[in-house]
Protein backbone atom coordinates (compact mmCIF):
# COMPACT_ATOMS: atom_id res chain seq x y z
CA UNK A 1 0.00 0.00 0.00
CA UNK A 2 1.26 3.46 -0.87
CA UNK A 3 3.21 4.82 2.07
CA UNK A 4 3.64 8.49 2.86
CA UNK A 5 7.31 9.21 3.58
CA UNK A 6 7.42 12.96 4.19
CA UNK A 7 7.07 16.33 2.54
CA UNK A 8 5.11 15.20 -0.50
CA UNK A 9 6.97 11.95 -1.15
CA UNK A 10 4.97 8.73 -1.37
CA UNK A 11 6.54 5.29 -1.68
CA UNK A 12 4.56 2.84 -3.80
CA UNK A 13 5.11 -0.32 -1.76
CA UNK A 14 2.73 -2.61 -3.64
CA UNK A 15 4.15 -1.39 -6.89
CA UNK A 16 2.59 -0.03 -10.03
CA UNK A 17 3.57 -0.95 -13.56
CA UNK A 18 3.47 1.17 -16.68
CA UNK A 19 1.97 -1.59 -18.81
CA UNK A 20 1.37 0.24 -22.08
CA UNK A 21 2.41 3.59 -23.49
CA UNK A 22 2.22 5.48 -26.74
CA UNK A 23 3.30 8.81 -28.20
CA UNK A 24 1.68 10.66 -31.08
CA UNK A 25 3.49 13.70 -32.46
CA UNK A 26 3.50 16.32 -35.20
CA UNK A 27 5.76 16.46 -38.24
CA UNK A 28 8.46 18.65 -36.73
CA UNK A 29 8.76 16.37 -33.68
CA UNK A 30 8.86 13.39 -36.04
CA UNK A 31 11.77 15.03 -37.88
CA UNK A 32 13.65 15.46 -34.59
CA UNK A 33 16.28 13.15 -33.08
CA UNK A 34 13.62 10.97 -31.39
CA UNK A 35 11.47 10.65 -34.52
CA UNK A 36 12.01 6.88 -34.72
CA UNK A 37 10.57 6.40 -31.20
CA UNK A 38 7.06 7.65 -31.82
CA UNK A 39 4.00 5.52 -32.56
CA UNK A 40 2.28 8.07 -34.76
CA UNK A 41 3.71 11.00 -36.70
CA UNK A 42 1.28 13.37 -38.35
CA UNK A 43 1.93 14.72 -41.88
CA UNK A 44 0.82 18.23 -40.99
CA UNK A 45 -0.33 20.34 -38.08
CA UNK A 46 -4.03 20.02 -38.93
CA UNK A 47 -4.51 16.24 -38.59
CA UNK A 48 -7.43 16.57 -40.98
CA UNK A 49 -9.27 18.97 -38.65
CA UNK A 50 -10.47 22.51 -39.27
CA UNK A 51 -9.11 24.05 -36.06
CA UNK A 52 -5.89 23.70 -34.08
CA UNK A 53 -7.82 22.82 -30.92
CA UNK A 54 -9.58 19.94 -32.65
CA UNK A 55 -6.24 18.78 -34.05
CA UNK A 56 -4.78 18.70 -30.54
CA UNK A 57 -7.76 16.71 -29.25
CA UNK A 58 -7.32 14.26 -32.09
CA UNK A 59 -3.65 13.82 -31.25
CA UNK A 60 -4.59 13.01 -27.68
CA UNK A 61 -7.27 10.60 -28.86
CA UNK A 62 -4.69 8.84 -31.08
CA UNK A 63 -2.23 8.49 -28.19
CA UNK A 64 -4.94 6.94 -26.01
CA UNK A 65 -6.15 4.55 -28.71
CA UNK A 66 -2.65 3.43 -29.68
CA UNK A 67 -1.72 2.84 -26.02
CA UNK A 68 -4.88 0.75 -25.58
CA UNK A 69 -4.06 -1.24 -28.73
CA UNK A 70 -0.44 -1.86 -27.72
CA UNK A 71 -1.60 -3.18 -24.33
CA UNK A 72 -4.37 -5.25 -25.95
CA UNK A 73 -6.87 -3.37 -23.84
CA UNK A 74 -10.38 -2.10 -24.42
CA UNK A 75 -11.41 1.33 -23.19
CA UNK A 76 -13.82 -0.40 -20.76
CA UNK A 77 -10.77 -1.85 -19.00
CA UNK A 78 -9.63 1.61 -17.89
CA UNK A 79 -10.91 2.55 -14.42
CA UNK A 80 -10.02 6.25 -14.56
CA UNK A 81 -8.31 8.57 -17.04
CA UNK A 82 -6.16 11.39 -15.65
CA UNK A 83 -5.63 13.87 -18.43
CA UNK A 84 -4.65 17.46 -19.03
CA UNK A 85 -3.35 19.97 -21.55
CA UNK A 86 -2.55 23.67 -21.88
CA UNK A 87 -5.78 24.95 -23.38
CA UNK A 88 -8.26 27.03 -21.38
CA UNK A 89 -10.57 24.80 -19.34
CA UNK A 90 -8.50 21.77 -20.44
CA UNK A 91 -10.54 21.36 -23.59
CA UNK A 92 -7.82 19.45 -25.43
CA UNK A 93 -8.45 16.54 -23.06
CA UNK A 94 -12.20 16.94 -22.58
CA UNK A 95 -12.92 16.98 -26.34
CA UNK A 96 -10.27 14.44 -27.20
CA UNK A 97 -11.66 11.92 -24.73
CA UNK A 98 -15.36 12.80 -24.74
CA UNK A 99 -16.28 9.66 -26.66
CA UNK A 100 -14.21 7.40 -24.43
CA UNK A 101 -16.98 6.73 -21.85
CA UNK A 102 -14.30 6.23 -19.21
CA UNK A 103 -14.36 7.98 -15.80
CA UNK A 104 -12.35 11.14 -16.39
CA UNK A 105 -10.40 13.43 -14.11
CA UNK A 106 -9.12 16.58 -15.81
CA UNK A 107 -5.88 18.03 -14.49
CA UNK A 108 -3.98 21.25 -14.95
CA UNK A 109 -0.32 21.41 -14.08
CA UNK A 110 0.78 23.28 -17.22
CA UNK A 111 3.74 21.44 -18.78
CA UNK A 112 4.17 19.34 -15.60
CA UNK A 113 0.85 17.58 -16.21
CA UNK A 114 2.38 14.34 -17.51
CA UNK A 115 4.21 13.77 -14.21
CA UNK A 116 1.11 14.87 -12.30
CA UNK A 117 -1.21 12.48 -14.15
CA UNK A 118 1.31 9.61 -14.03
CA UNK A 119 1.78 10.20 -10.31
CA UNK A 120 -1.97 9.92 -9.66
CA UNK A 121 -2.41 6.98 -12.03
CA UNK A 122 0.46 5.16 -10.30
CA UNK A 123 -0.77 5.83 -6.76
CA UNK A 124 -4.25 4.57 -7.77
CA UNK A 125 -2.71 1.42 -9.30
CA UNK A 126 -0.55 0.83 -6.23
CA UNK A 127 -3.59 1.16 -3.97
CA UNK A 128 -5.55 -1.23 -6.19
CA UNK A 129 -8.33 1.30 -6.74
CA UNK A 130 -9.06 -0.24 -10.12
CA UNK A 131 -7.52 -2.38 -12.84
CA UNK A 132 -5.97 0.07 -15.26
CA UNK A 133 -5.42 3.81 -15.15
CA UNK A 134 -4.48 6.11 -17.98
CA UNK A 135 -2.31 9.24 -17.77
CA UNK A 136 -2.58 11.40 -20.88
CA UNK A 137 -1.45 14.87 -21.86
CA UNK A 138 -1.07 16.84 -25.06
CA UNK A 139 -0.01 20.17 -26.47
CA UNK A 140 -0.12 21.69 -29.94
CA UNK A 141 2.17 24.46 -31.16
CA UNK A 142 -0.56 26.34 -33.01
CA UNK A 143 -3.30 26.12 -30.34
CA UNK A 144 -0.80 27.23 -27.68
CA UNK A 145 0.53 30.09 -29.83
CA UNK A 146 -2.89 31.60 -30.46
CA UNK A 147 -3.90 31.26 -26.80
CA UNK A 148 -0.69 32.43 -25.12
CA UNK A 149 1.11 34.50 -27.73
CA UNK A 150 0.30 35.68 -31.24
CA UNK A 151 -1.47 34.41 -34.36
CA UNK A 152 0.63 31.92 -36.34
CA UNK A 153 1.14 34.26 -39.30
CA UNK A 154 2.09 37.27 -37.19
CA UNK A 155 5.66 38.34 -37.88
CA UNK A 156 6.81 38.63 -34.29
CA UNK A 157 10.37 37.78 -33.27
CA UNK A 158 11.05 35.30 -30.48
CA UNK A 159 13.90 35.99 -28.07
CA UNK A 160 16.66 33.33 -27.65
CA UNK A 161 15.19 32.26 -24.27
CA UNK A 162 11.78 31.40 -25.81
CA UNK A 163 10.77 27.75 -26.13
CA UNK A 164 8.84 25.93 -28.80
CA UNK A 165 5.54 24.30 -27.74
CA UNK A 166 5.63 20.69 -28.94
CA UNK A 167 2.84 19.29 -31.06
CA UNK A 168 2.71 16.00 -29.23
CA UNK A 169 0.73 13.75 -26.95
CA UNK A 170 1.66 10.86 -24.70
CA UNK A 171 -0.42 8.24 -22.96
CA UNK A 172 0.81 5.88 -20.26
CA UNK A 173 -1.44 3.16 -18.83
CA UNK A 174 -0.67 1.90 -15.33
CA UNK A 175 -1.80 -1.21 -13.50
CA UNK A 176 -1.02 -2.92 -10.18
CA UNK A 177 2.48 -4.40 -10.07
CA UNK A 178 3.07 -6.66 -13.05
CA UNK A 179 6.28 -6.23 -15.01
CA UNK A 180 8.74 -3.37 -15.60
CA UNK A 181 8.77 -0.41 -15.88
CA UNK A 182 7.73 -0.02 -12.25
CA UNK A 183 6.76 3.29 -10.72
CA UNK A 184 8.37 3.12 -7.30
CA UNK A 185 7.87 6.50 -5.68
CA UNK A 186 6.45 9.92 -6.41
CA UNK A 187 6.93 13.40 -5.00
CA UNK A 188 4.30 16.07 -5.44
CA UNK A 189 5.73 19.43 -6.41
CA UNK A 190 5.33 22.67 -4.48
CA UNK A 191 4.39 25.91 -6.15
CA UNK A 192 7.76 27.60 -6.44
CA UNK A 193 7.90 31.22 -7.53
CA UNK A 194 11.42 32.49 -8.07
CA UNK A 195 10.29 35.95 -9.16
CA UNK A 196 10.82 35.50 -12.92
CA UNK A 197 8.39 37.70 -14.86
CA UNK A 198 9.49 37.12 -18.44
CA UNK A 199 6.88 34.89 -20.13
CA UNK A 200 9.46 34.30 -22.86
CA UNK A 201 11.80 32.64 -20.39
CA UNK A 202 9.84 29.69 -19.03
CA UNK A 203 12.98 27.64 -18.42
CA UNK A 204 14.15 30.15 -15.81
CA UNK A 205 10.67 30.29 -14.27
CA UNK A 206 10.56 26.50 -13.83
CA UNK A 207 14.16 25.55 -12.97
CA UNK A 208 13.70 26.54 -9.32
CA UNK A 209 10.72 24.20 -9.00
CA UNK A 210 12.67 21.35 -10.60
CA UNK A 211 15.54 21.93 -8.19
CA UNK A 212 13.20 21.97 -5.18
CA UNK A 213 11.28 18.82 -6.14
CA UNK A 214 14.31 16.81 -7.26
CA UNK A 215 16.38 17.62 -4.19
CA UNK A 216 13.37 16.97 -1.92
CA UNK A 217 12.69 13.63 -3.59
CA UNK A 218 16.30 12.49 -3.31
CA UNK A 219 16.54 13.66 0.30
CA UNK A 220 13.28 11.96 1.32
CA UNK A 221 14.26 8.75 -0.47
CA UNK A 222 17.84 8.99 0.85
CA UNK A 223 19.31 8.90 -2.64
CA UNK A 224 21.95 10.80 -4.57
CA UNK A 225 22.12 11.48 -8.33
CA UNK A 226 24.59 8.56 -8.58
CA UNK A 227 21.74 6.18 -7.73
CA UNK A 228 20.08 7.00 -11.04
CA UNK A 229 20.98 6.22 -14.63
CA UNK A 230 19.19 9.33 -15.73
CA UNK A 231 17.26 12.25 -14.29
CA UNK A 232 14.86 13.67 -16.86
CA UNK A 233 13.35 17.10 -16.41
CA UNK A 234 10.30 18.10 -18.43
CA UNK A 235 11.00 21.12 -20.53
CA UNK A 236 13.54 23.42 -18.97
CA UNK A 237 15.24 24.00 -22.30
CA UNK A 238 18.83 25.21 -22.45
CA UNK A 239 18.39 28.21 -20.14
CA UNK A 240 16.55 26.26 -17.43
CA UNK A 241 19.00 23.36 -17.72
CA UNK A 242 21.98 25.65 -17.16
CA UNK A 243 20.28 27.23 -14.15
CA UNK A 244 19.38 23.81 -12.67
CA UNK A 245 22.96 22.59 -13.04
CA UNK A 246 24.29 25.68 -11.32
CA UNK A 247 21.77 25.44 -8.45
CA UNK A 248 22.85 21.87 -7.72
CA UNK A 249 26.51 22.71 -8.22
CA UNK A 250 26.30 25.48 -5.62
CA UNK A 251 25.16 22.83 -3.12
CA UNK A 252 28.03 20.57 -4.06
CA UNK A 253 25.91 18.14 -6.08
CA UNK A 254 26.83 17.27 -9.65
CA UNK A 255 23.87 16.17 -11.76
CA UNK A 256 25.38 17.01 -15.14
CA UNK A 257 26.39 13.39 -15.77
CA UNK A 258 22.88 11.99 -15.39
CA UNK A 259 20.62 14.93 -16.16
CA UNK A 260 18.75 15.18 -19.45
CA UNK A 261 15.97 17.54 -20.45
CA UNK A 262 13.06 16.37 -22.61
CA UNK A 263 12.83 19.86 -24.15
CA UNK A 264 16.41 19.48 -25.42
CA UNK A 265 15.95 15.86 -26.53
CA UNK A 266 12.85 16.32 -28.67
CA UNK A 267 14.42 18.68 -31.20
CA UNK A 268 17.74 19.20 -32.90
CA UNK A 269 18.42 22.80 -31.88
CA UNK A 270 21.11 23.16 -34.54
CA UNK A 271 18.79 22.32 -37.41
CA UNK A 272 15.34 23.06 -36.01
CA UNK A 273 14.50 26.64 -35.11
CA UNK A 274 13.23 26.06 -31.56
CA UNK A 275 15.43 28.60 -29.74
CA UNK A 276 15.97 27.37 -26.13
CA UNK A 277 14.24 24.00 -26.72
CA UNK A 278 10.83 22.35 -26.62
CA UNK A 279 8.04 22.81 -24.10
CA UNK A 280 4.38 22.00 -23.58
CA UNK A 281 2.50 19.14 -21.90
CA UNK A 282 3.15 16.93 -24.90
CA UNK A 283 6.92 17.49 -24.88
CA UNK A 284 7.77 15.49 -21.75
CA UNK A 285 4.79 13.16 -22.37
CA UNK A 286 6.00 12.09 -25.81
CA UNK A 287 9.62 11.71 -24.66
CA UNK A 288 8.47 9.65 -21.64
CA UNK A 289 6.11 7.39 -23.58
CA UNK A 290 8.15 7.14 -26.77
CA UNK A 291 11.69 7.01 -25.43
CA UNK A 292 12.16 6.70 -21.64
CA UNK A 293 9.64 3.97 -20.77
CA UNK A 294 10.62 1.73 -23.73
CA UNK A 295 14.27 2.08 -22.71
CA UNK A 296 13.48 0.99 -19.15
CA UNK A 297 11.38 -1.92 -20.44
CA UNK A 298 14.31 -2.98 -22.64
CA UNK A 299 16.68 -2.85 -19.67
CA UNK A 300 18.77 -0.05 -21.18
CA UNK A 301 17.89 2.22 -18.27
CA UNK A 302 17.43 0.93 -14.74
CA UNK A 303 16.61 3.70 -12.29
CA UNK A 304 15.20 6.94 -13.59
CA UNK A 305 13.65 10.11 -12.24
CA UNK A 306 11.06 11.83 -14.40
CA UNK A 307 10.37 15.40 -13.31
CA UNK A 308 8.07 17.26 -15.68
CA UNK A 309 8.08 21.00 -15.05
CA UNK A 310 5.26 23.50 -15.48
CA UNK A 311 4.75 27.25 -15.37
CA UNK A 312 1.45 28.01 -13.66
CA UNK A 313 0.83 31.38 -15.26
CA UNK A 314 -1.77 32.85 -17.58
CA UNK A 315 -1.53 35.75 -20.00
CA UNK A 316 -3.89 37.70 -17.71
CA UNK A 317 -1.63 37.32 -14.67
CA UNK A 318 1.45 38.15 -16.75
CA UNK A 319 -0.22 41.32 -18.04
CA UNK A 320 -1.08 42.25 -14.45
CA UNK A 321 2.64 42.20 -13.71
CA UNK A 322 2.73 39.00 -11.64
CA UNK A 323 5.75 36.73 -11.60
CA UNK A 324 5.52 33.15 -12.88
CA UNK A 325 5.04 30.32 -10.36
CA UNK A 326 6.65 27.04 -11.37
CA UNK A 327 5.91 23.48 -10.35
CA UNK A 328 7.56 20.13 -10.85
CA UNK A 329 6.33 16.68 -9.86
CA UNK A 330 8.76 13.78 -9.61
CA UNK A 331 8.10 10.17 -10.56
CA UNK A 332 10.71 7.49 -9.87
CA UNK A 333 10.65 4.70 -12.42
CA UNK A 334 12.73 1.52 -12.31
CA UNK A 335 13.17 -1.82 -14.03
CA UNK A 336 13.37 -3.66 -10.70
CA UNK A 337 10.95 -3.80 -7.80
CA UNK B 1 13.72 26.29 -0.67
CA UNK B 2 17.28 27.12 0.24
CA UNK B 3 17.87 29.73 -2.46
CA UNK B 4 16.91 33.38 -2.16
CA UNK B 5 15.08 35.10 -5.01
CA UNK B 6 17.97 37.52 -5.34
CA UNK B 7 20.50 34.72 -5.75
CA UNK B 8 18.19 33.01 -8.23
CA UNK B 9 17.72 36.18 -10.24
CA UNK B 10 21.48 36.53 -10.66
CA UNK B 11 21.80 32.89 -11.75
CA UNK B 12 18.91 33.24 -14.20
CA UNK B 13 20.29 36.45 -15.66
CA UNK B 14 23.67 34.86 -16.24
CA UNK B 15 22.22 32.04 -18.34
CA UNK B 16 19.68 34.01 -20.38
CA UNK B 17 21.42 34.55 -23.69
CA UNK B 18 20.69 37.71 -25.60
CA UNK B 19 20.17 38.16 -29.34
CA UNK B 20 23.27 38.35 -31.50
CA UNK B 21 23.05 42.03 -32.41
CA UNK B 22 25.82 41.79 -35.00
CA UNK B 23 23.53 39.45 -36.97
CA UNK B 24 20.06 40.79 -36.15
CA UNK B 25 20.80 44.48 -36.71
CA UNK B 26 22.26 44.18 -40.25
CA UNK B 27 19.46 41.77 -41.22
CA UNK B 28 16.80 44.20 -39.95
CA UNK B 29 18.54 47.03 -41.81
CA UNK B 30 18.76 45.11 -45.09
CA UNK B 31 15.24 43.63 -45.06
CA UNK B 32 13.60 46.82 -43.76
CA UNK B 33 15.61 48.80 -46.32
CA UNK B 34 14.54 46.45 -49.10
CA UNK B 35 10.87 47.00 -48.23
CA UNK B 36 11.41 50.77 -48.30
CA UNK B 37 13.25 50.50 -51.65
CA UNK B 38 10.28 48.55 -52.99
CA UNK B 39 8.06 51.42 -51.85
CA UNK B 40 10.31 53.91 -53.65
CA UNK B 41 10.14 51.76 -56.77
CA UNK B 42 6.34 51.77 -56.75
CA UNK B 43 6.31 55.52 -56.08
CA UNK B 44 8.52 56.16 -59.11
CA UNK B 45 6.57 53.80 -61.36
CA UNK B 46 3.23 55.36 -60.42
CA UNK B 47 4.57 58.86 -61.04
CA UNK B 48 6.45 58.13 -64.24
CA UNK B 49 4.29 55.57 -66.02
CA UNK B 50 0.82 56.17 -64.56
CA UNK B 51 1.20 59.95 -64.66
CA UNK B 52 0.06 60.43 -61.05
CA UNK B 53 1.07 63.41 -58.93
CA UNK B 54 3.27 62.76 -55.88
CA UNK B 55 0.51 62.62 -53.22
CA UNK B 56 -1.70 60.25 -55.22
CA UNK B 57 1.28 58.06 -56.13
CA UNK B 58 2.28 57.92 -52.43
CA UNK B 59 -1.22 56.76 -51.47
CA UNK B 60 -1.15 54.12 -54.21
CA UNK B 61 2.27 52.98 -52.96
CA UNK B 62 0.91 52.48 -49.44
CA UNK B 63 -2.08 50.58 -50.80
CA UNK B 64 0.20 48.33 -52.87
CA UNK B 65 2.51 47.56 -49.94
CA UNK B 66 -0.43 46.83 -47.63
CA UNK B 67 -1.94 44.55 -50.28
CA UNK B 68 1.34 42.68 -50.77
CA UNK B 69 1.84 42.31 -47.01
CA UNK B 70 -1.70 40.95 -46.57
CA UNK B 71 -1.14 38.53 -49.45
CA UNK B 72 2.19 37.37 -48.05
CA UNK B 73 0.61 36.95 -44.59
CA UNK B 74 -2.15 34.83 -46.07
CA UNK B 75 0.35 32.54 -47.76
CA UNK B 76 2.36 32.29 -44.53
CA UNK B 77 5.42 33.95 -46.12
CA UNK B 78 5.46 37.16 -44.12
CA UNK B 79 6.30 35.50 -40.81
CA UNK B 80 9.15 33.64 -42.51
CA UNK B 81 10.64 36.94 -43.71
CA UNK B 82 9.84 38.63 -40.38
CA UNK B 83 11.77 35.97 -38.48
CA UNK B 84 14.89 37.41 -40.05
CA UNK B 85 13.66 40.96 -40.58
CA UNK B 86 12.70 41.76 -36.97
CA UNK B 87 12.01 45.47 -36.67
CA UNK B 88 12.82 45.76 -40.38
CA UNK B 89 9.49 44.08 -41.20
CA UNK B 90 7.64 45.43 -38.14
CA UNK B 91 8.17 49.17 -38.58
CA UNK B 92 7.14 49.73 -42.24
CA UNK B 93 3.44 49.85 -43.12
CA UNK B 94 3.70 46.19 -44.15
CA UNK B 95 4.18 45.25 -40.48
CA UNK B 96 0.97 47.02 -39.59
CA UNK B 97 -0.91 45.16 -42.33
CA UNK B 98 0.51 41.86 -41.08
CA UNK B 99 -0.61 42.72 -37.53
CA UNK B 100 -4.19 43.20 -38.77
CA UNK B 101 -4.41 40.36 -41.26
CA UNK B 102 -2.80 37.63 -39.13
CA UNK B 103 -5.40 37.72 -36.29
CA UNK B 104 -8.19 38.16 -38.85
CA UNK B 105 -7.13 34.86 -40.44
CA UNK B 106 -6.23 33.10 -37.21
CA UNK B 107 -9.54 33.74 -35.47
CA UNK B 108 -11.71 32.99 -38.50
CA UNK B 109 -12.41 29.63 -36.85
CA UNK B 110 -14.51 31.45 -34.22
CA UNK B 111 -16.70 33.00 -36.92
CA UNK B 112 -16.67 36.23 -38.95
CA UNK B 113 -18.24 38.33 -36.17
CA UNK B 114 -16.81 37.07 -32.87
CA UNK B 115 -13.63 35.76 -34.46
CA UNK B 116 -12.35 37.82 -37.38
CA UNK B 117 -14.36 40.96 -36.55
CA UNK B 118 -13.67 41.03 -32.83
CA UNK B 119 -10.04 39.95 -32.94
CA UNK B 120 -8.83 41.75 -36.07
CA UNK B 121 -7.36 44.68 -34.14
CA UNK B 122 -6.15 42.71 -31.14
CA UNK B 123 -2.50 43.53 -31.99
CA UNK B 124 -2.86 46.72 -34.03
CA UNK B 125 -5.61 48.18 -31.80
CA UNK B 126 -3.27 49.87 -29.30
CA UNK B 127 -1.36 51.51 -32.19
CA UNK B 128 -4.61 52.95 -33.57
CA UNK B 129 -5.90 54.08 -30.14
CA UNK B 130 -2.71 55.84 -29.11
CA UNK B 131 -1.94 57.04 -32.63
CA UNK B 132 -5.31 58.80 -32.89
CA UNK B 133 -5.06 60.07 -29.30
CA UNK B 134 -1.61 61.55 -29.96
CA UNK B 135 -2.85 63.17 -33.18
CA UNK B 136 -5.81 64.64 -31.30
CA UNK B 137 -3.62 66.13 -28.57
CA UNK B 138 -1.23 67.50 -31.19
CA UNK B 139 -4.22 69.06 -32.97
CA UNK B 140 -5.38 70.83 -29.81
CA UNK B 141 -1.89 72.18 -29.12
CA UNK B 142 -1.58 73.33 -32.73
CA UNK B 143 -5.00 75.02 -32.51
CA UNK B 144 -4.11 76.90 -29.31
CA UNK B 145 -0.70 77.83 -30.74
CA UNK B 146 -2.58 79.42 -33.65
CA UNK B 147 -4.02 82.11 -31.35
CA UNK B 148 -0.59 83.34 -30.33
CA UNK B 149 1.36 82.88 -33.52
Amino acid sequence: MAQFIKDGTVLLNNGASACSYAAAVGKMEGDGPLGHCFDYISDGAELGEKTWEKAESKLQQYAFEIALGKGKLQKQDISVIFAGDLLNQCTGSAYGLRDSEVPFIGLYGACSTMAESLMLASVCADMRLGRYFAAITSSHFCSAERQFRFPINYGGVRPPTAQWTATASGCCITKPCDKPPYIKAVTAGKITDMGIKDANNMGAAMAGAAYDSLSRHMENMKRTPDDYDAIFTGDLGQVGTDILHELFEKRGVDITQVHKDCGLMLYDREKQDVHAGGSGCGCSASVLCGHILPQIAAGELHNVLFAATGALMSTTMSQQGESIPGISHVVEISDNI
Amino acid sequence: MDISKKEYEQTAKKHAGSSKLYITLPKAFLIGGAICCLGELFLNIYQRYAGLDFDTAAAYTSITLVFLSALFTGFGWYEKIAKHGGAGTLVPITGFANAVVSPALEFKTEGYVLGTGAKMFVIAGPVIVYGISAAFIYGIIYYIYGFFA
